[in-house]
């Protein structure tokens, strides 16, 4: 699967109260959530993002609450894929749970700018800028995430296995 | 193959003799919990499997906590939502407002977690029960969901932080300051994918309590569990409050640990977290004058009986600071009953404290008692991320019971040797 979109770049430990303020937990509508993605860090995020765009950022990506509603936030407001330097270990599987794609990749921050366009394929886990012209290569998904990946996340996956 | 404490919990429950790092692994659940932020999706994801029944209806463990007693419409309709499931699939530890407290403190208190269990909990302070010797983690919604459905779910095996303590906390000296200290020294993302391992003869000197408080943090450090030997303490906790049968595990001698931190008690003192991470630790001492608006005492972090026992002790016979606004939230229901009998609530009252019923209100930016722009507070919560507790110019200092009570008395943050006579 091939991903295209521009970039918004975000900082270290980036953590799931600034992704979506606990304010707004009381809805599991992801278009309800994604109007406030964001808001607390760059409030004027929501009203920028365009559908297939990338979020790129550095270390510890979603620490903090386990709230599913942050991949899910990111998600509705339409970007494709997270790539960060790290990624905090519950928004890791969350991300996987809901199918939004999400790359671990280090070196790639220090060369990119905000609105630089994207080429990520996924399947191969390489990352082209096609601003700088440069490509990157991210850390494959295990074998085990891969295939709830393609079962379309995990309840799609645990349906499969239950009907067996 | 030699295991730490977590890896043989994970082993068992995955039917192995044993499993290393990085290995993963499907194991059994023991209790799958969830609160009234998280159970409403974790619920739709549910239905969606079409399993028809949950796994155990004895091994879920429900608590409308967070928004509750339910600050808006909005709220109210997603404690409607738990509580109706709660309903449809016979969930016996479903827990109403009233008989309710806030997840973390209530579970152990109801005996519903136990030495040697795998807990998972749509809450990333699930790590609490790692006090108990349990293996317990954070998970998101559909984690839950698929673990209601089918009572297990995969995991990777993590490698582990050893954490030695040593020597005796001196003063008023608790494991809020242990754990801030902790992760002031290895950082957010310092123990990220790993278990943190407590070790060392200073565990002797940790209440219950302060194990508590400890492991509820550990997730502050990126950890994926942080977990406690069971020795006399714990015995005599579980027995008190449990009657599911325990398992103790204990990691092998030479068991493989990443990195080894050691953390000599007696030379700790009263650490605050400065604006806006955990890891921005810094004594007392150290700090300079800071001036606050709002003191917090409670949450799953701190808001036990030892807890509010420190607290009414500085506040006893004292006023609040002018101008500044004390809430008190005991953690549970038990733990409130417990307060007023032993005084402590008139103790808070008197002082000038406002007591609120168990919820998480406050800590999460929920309600009862949410910051406005450029306002400063003391809490004994675990998170001080931009905006946690209100506006995203209003800050978060997190600290002991014993440094807020002594804080509201001055008006800055302050030593509690600062305020006694
Ligand atoms: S008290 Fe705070 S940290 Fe604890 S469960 Fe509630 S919101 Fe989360």
């Amino acid at each position: 699967m091939i991903l295209r979109g521009k970039t918004h770049m975000f900082g270290d430990n980036i953590d799931t109260d600034v992704i979506i303020p606990a304010r707004y937990l009381t809805t599991i509508d992801p278009e309800e959530l994604a109007k406030n993605c964001m808001e607390d860090i760059d409030p004027t995020f929501s009203g920028r993002v365009q559908q297939g765009d990338i979020m790129v950022a550095g270390y510890n990506f979603g620490c903090g609450s386990s709230r599913e509603h942050a991949p899910i936030a990111i998600k509705g407001s339409g970007v494709s894929c997270v790539i960060a330097r790290s990624f905090a270990r519950i928004f890791y599987r969350n991300a996987i749970n809901i199918g939004l794609p999400i790359l671990e990749c280090d070196d790639i921050l220090d060369e990119m700018h905000a609105g630089d366009e994207l080429e990520v394929d996924l399947s191969k886990g390489t990352i082209l800028n096609k601003t700088t012209g440069r490509t990157y290569a991210s850390e494959p998904f295990p074998e085990f995430m891969r295939q709830i990946i393609a079962a379309g996340g995990e309840i799609a996956y645990i349906k499969n296995k239950l009907r067996k | 193959m030699a295991m730490t404490m977590t890896q043989k919990i994970l082993a068992a429950h995955a039917g192995k003799d044993s499993v290393k790092a990085g290995e993963l692994i499907t194991a059994r659940l023991d209790l799958v919990l969830g609160n009234d932020i998280t159970s409403p999706l974790a619920i739709s994801e549910f239905e969606k499997i079409g399993a028809g029944k949950v796994f155990d209806n004895e091994k879920i463990a429900l608590v409308p906590d967070h928004f509750c007693p339910n600050k808006d419409i909005k709220s109210a309709q997603q404690a409607k939502d738990v509580r109706e499931f709660a309903k449809k699939y016979a969930i016996k530890n479903y827990f109403e407002v009233g008989q309710m407290g806030i997840e973390h403190a209530l579970l152990p208190e109801k005996g519903l977690v136990t030495a040697g269990d795998v807990v998972i909990g749509a809450d990333s302070h699930t790590c609490t029960y790692g006090a108990l010797g349990a293996f317990s983690t954070g998970i998101g919604s559909t984690d839950m969901a698929a673990g209601m459905a089918t009572g297990e779910l995969w995991f990777k095996v993590p490698d582990a932080i050893k954490v030695i303590l040593t020597g005796k906390p001196a003063k008023k000296v608790s494991g809020k300051d242990v754990i801030l200290h902790l992760i002031g020294l290895i950082g957010v993302d310092g123990a990220r994918y790993m278990s943190l391992e407590f070790t060392g003869d200073g565990i002797d000197a940790l209440s219950m309590d302060d194990r508590f408080t400890i492991a509820n943090m550990a997730i502050e450090a990126g950890a994926k569990n942080g977990i406690f030997p069971v020795d006399g303490k714990t015995l005599e906790y579980i027995n008190a409050h449990s009657t599911k049968p325990h398992t103790v595990y204990a990691a092998d001698t030479d068991a493989p640990y990443a990195q080894v931190v050691e953390i000599d008690l007696a030379s700790l003192d009263y650490t605050v977290a400065c604006p806006h991470l955990p890891s921005n630790t810094k004594t007392v001492k150290n700090l300079g004058d800071i001036k606050i608006d709002q003191v917090v005492i409670g949450s799953c972090t701190n808001g036990r009986i030892e807890d509010l026992r420190a607290a009414a002790e500085i506040m006893k016979g004292k006023k609040i600071a002018g101008g500044v606004r004390c809430i008190v939230f005991p953690a549970t229901q038990k733990i409130y009953l417990q307060a007023i009998a032993e005084g402590l609530i008139q103790t808070m009252v008197e002082f000038g404290a406002a007591v609120s019923t168990p919820t998480c209100g406050p800590c999460l930016g929920g309600h009862m008692g949410i910051l406005a722009k450029g306002e400063k507070c003391v809490a004994t919560t675990n998170r001080n991320f931009i905006g946690r507790m209100g506006h995203i110019e209003s800050e978060v200092y997190l600290a002991s019971p014993a440094v807020a009570a002594a804080s509201a008395i001055t008006g800055k943050i302050s030593a509690p040797e600062e305020v006694s006579k």
